[in-house]
């Protein structure tokens, strides 16, 4: 088997000052085009997952690598430049920056990373295919973000998230802001596009009737060892969709 | 960094009129600020331009303080006269060039009168040892002939609006209003405006100027402050007395060399006939001007506390926005910017904002002294000079900047720490 483009093996996060670790993943691999599916309620810890890969948050210990790239090992700021080089990623919603034109905003990463800049090739040229491959005609690209549908936003963040062909394409709930249609088509173009561009695609949902036409189906509560601990209060906490949750006070006075 | 520039400019156009709003209250007191160092520093220019090329102020022995503020800036009055003889044996020694006689008591609608002698317009000097001149007409000859003449300050003629020609009345003592309870008026002698002054920004712009014969003249037949009842002298007959002063107020005394002043000094002080005192005018002025740094002070204080008010705001601004501005970072930040450009980002625009606040403040001022100069000048006396920044203002605009750029690190520090916080989901 080739080396897989993620390895995750005994990963264990849990939050500054909390005994129980929220997130425990004993083997978890993707491969180069893989389009995955990975199924969680809240507090499943996918979130947490997310952040990991993308390296916003250093895991507590095991090993982690993506692209040949052990991630704990590197600097913050290290980790920063290899999301921006290698990761594009799509959110639930509030993808887009308001006040940039839909093109500015597909063309954002290739700003920051000059890696993405130079596989887009010509940025523009890159952009429009993009764009118009996800259905958003050119009477929209000077608009601002603001001004298009939801359903017309999440598909730019798709293009932002493909532009510069990143080897992963990371989509944490993006189509629970859209009617079931729209999810269908949504669905469908994201994934042509990154078998286009090559691009492993790791699909985050509660929604389970969304994994149909993915390679694979992945459940949080299978791999993640802490979740199916059960523990009430730490589900609780890696629902929480942010590093710093709550202040100590805010937190009923526990300790 | 440079990446983040067109995203910085979009980002402050998008939030254009709260920033617009800033950027107007950082403008405003930076013109304060700059505004009262202005009038302070020209304030202070103007005080020490009251007289110059005089070596010295002699009196009737009184405080050097109070010799000086009256005699100069004719504040106050003088607690004793000196005898003409004293005058007269002044300018007889050896070391005077030149000495200019002084009388004051009389005042024309709140503007002193000051009797003097021609040598007034010859030999005084002010600022940058700047003779008088005449704007329009001429100096009184101090003749027999011209007795009742007098010669206008600047700002004398422009408030009242006199001309070459106009006959004026003059009040005894140093009246605020013509209604007051016991206004005494020399209404049968009316003098003549011969000449006006061109402006000098000194208290001879507040001055009416008359000769010393005519200031003896007009009080002929008066004695301790009142007419004398049933006794009246017309003009016309005045000419037919002695009108040679009896005393003066002080005497400016100009020497032929500077090295004598303080031999000079001496001699006055220890002038046997009456009880004198010598002041140069330089000491006694910055010993006034100290006297006046305490409210030169409070002023900056106050200009100081209004920047700081608006750098408060500045921060309160940007903190506030931050919030709303939360998601917009954690979007750049899943994009690729680092923590540290998101710092970047707001310590930027922080610094920007102050910068241009500055440059709008300064040309402001410029503007509203190009405009309200001539007003101001003419309603208060306050004289503003549109000129370059001087090292001072530049110093001055320095300070504001920096802090202004400081203070601006506050929410880039909250915008890091909240970057690292939020990671890539912020909770809006």
């Amino acid at each position: 088997m080739p080396q897989p483009l993620l390895d995750l093996q005994d990963v264990v996060f849990r939050w500054p000052g909390q005994a129980a670790a929220c997130l425990d993943i004993a083997n978890f691999q993707v491969a180069a085009d893989e389009h995955v599916f990975i199924h969680g309620e809240s507090g499943s810890g996918k979130s947490t997952l997310l952040n990991l890969i993308a390296g916003v948050l250093p895991p507590r210990q095991g090993r982690l690598v993506a692209l040949g790239q052990a991630l704990p090992a590197l600097s913050a700021a290290a980790r920063d430049r290899f999301r921006v080089d290698h990761i594009g990623l799509i959110f639930q919603q509030f993808n887009l920056i308001p006040y940039l034109s839909v093109l500015d905003n597909v063309l954002l990463p290739c700003r920051f990373s000059r890696r993405r800049r130079e596989r887009a090739g010509d940025m523009k040229q890159a952009a429009a295919t993009l764009l118009n491959h996800l259905g958003l005609g050119e009477d929209l690209w000077q608009r601002r973000a603001t001004q298009l549908s939801v359903g017309q936003q999440q598909r730019v963040a798709a293009a932002r998230a493909l532009i510069g062909q990143p080897e992963i394409v990371i989509a944490d709930e993006p189509t629970s802001a859209l009617d079931a249609a729209r999810q269908e088509a949504f669905l469908g173009l994201l994934r042509q596009e990154c078998a286009a561009a090559r691009a492993a695609l790791l699909f985050v949902s509660h929604d389970q009737r969304l994994a149909e036409g993915f390679s694979r189906r992945v459940d949080m509560a299978e791999i993640n060892r802490a979740a199916t601990g059960g523990e009430e209060g730490s589900a609780l906490d890696a629902a929480l969709p942010h590093p710093r949750p709550l202040s100590r006070g805010e937190r009923g006075g526990k300790t | 960094m440079i990446h983040l520039l067109p995203i910085a400019l979009k980002s402050a156009w998008n939030r254009r009129y709260t920033l617009g709003l800033t950027l107007i209250a950082i403008a405003l007191s930076v013109t304060l600020l700059l505004g009262i160092e202005r009038l302070r520093q020209d304030a202070r220019d103007s005080f020490a331009d009251a007289v110059s090329g005089t070596d010295l102020v002699v009196g009737a022995r009184s405080s050097p303080m109070q010799l000086l503020l009256y005699a100069v800036f004719h504040i106050g009055e003088a607690s004793n006269n000196i005898s003409w003889q004293s005058a007269l044996a002044l300018a007889a020694h050896p070391a005077v060039a030149w000495t200019i006689p002084i009388s004051l008591g009389d005042s024309h609608h709140g503007f002193p009168v000051l009797g003097t002698t021609p040598a007034y317009f010859e030999h005084f000097l002010y600022g940058d040892k700047q003779p008088l001149r005449l704007a329009q007409g001429k100096p009184f000859s101090g003749q027999i002939s011209g007795l009742f003449d007098a010669v206008l300050g600047a700002e004398v003629a422009a408030r009242l609006g006199y001309q070459l020609g106009d006959r004026i009345t003059l009040a005894h003592g140093m009246q605020e209003h013509e209604h007051e309870p016991g206004h005494a008026e020399h209404g049968d002698k009316p003098f003549t405006v011969v000449g006006i002054l061109a402006r000098t920004g000194t208290p001879v712009d507040r001055t009416v100027h008359i000769g010393l014969a005519a200031m003896e003249a007009i009080h002929l037949d008066w004695r301790g402050g009142a007419p004398i009842p049933g006794f009246a002298i017309p003009p016309e007959f005045v000419k037919k007395f002695d009108l040679t002063p009896k005393a003066v107020s002080a005497v400016l005394v100009g020497l032929k060399t500077r090295v004598a002043v303080f031999a000079m000094q001496r001699y006055v002080a220890d002038y046997r006939e009456e009880a004198l005192l010598a002041v140069m005018p330089g000491v006694a002025l910055s010993q006034l001007w100290e006297l006046l740094a305490v409210a030169e002070r409070a002023l900056l204080a106050i200009s100081a506390l209004v920047l700081l008010v608006s750098f408060a705001g500045l921060v309160a601004v940007v903190l506030a926005g931050l919030g709303e501005r939360r998601r917009e970072l954690a979007i750049l930040r899943s994009v690729g910017a680092r923590p540290r450009d998101l710092f970047a980002l707001l310590a930027l625009e922080g610094g920007a904002v102050t910068l241009t606040g500055a440059l709008l403040g300064t040309l402001l001022l410029t503007l509203s002294t190009a405009a309200l100069g001539p007003w101001l000048e003419a309603r208060y006396g306050l004289v503003l000079r549109l000129a370059a920044p001087t090292l001072n203002e530049l110093q001055l605009l320095g300070w504001v900047i920096a802090v202004g750029t400081f203070a601006s690190l506050l929410p880039g520090y909250r915008a890091y720490r909240l970057s690292l916080a939020d990671g890539l989901t912020p909770r809006v």
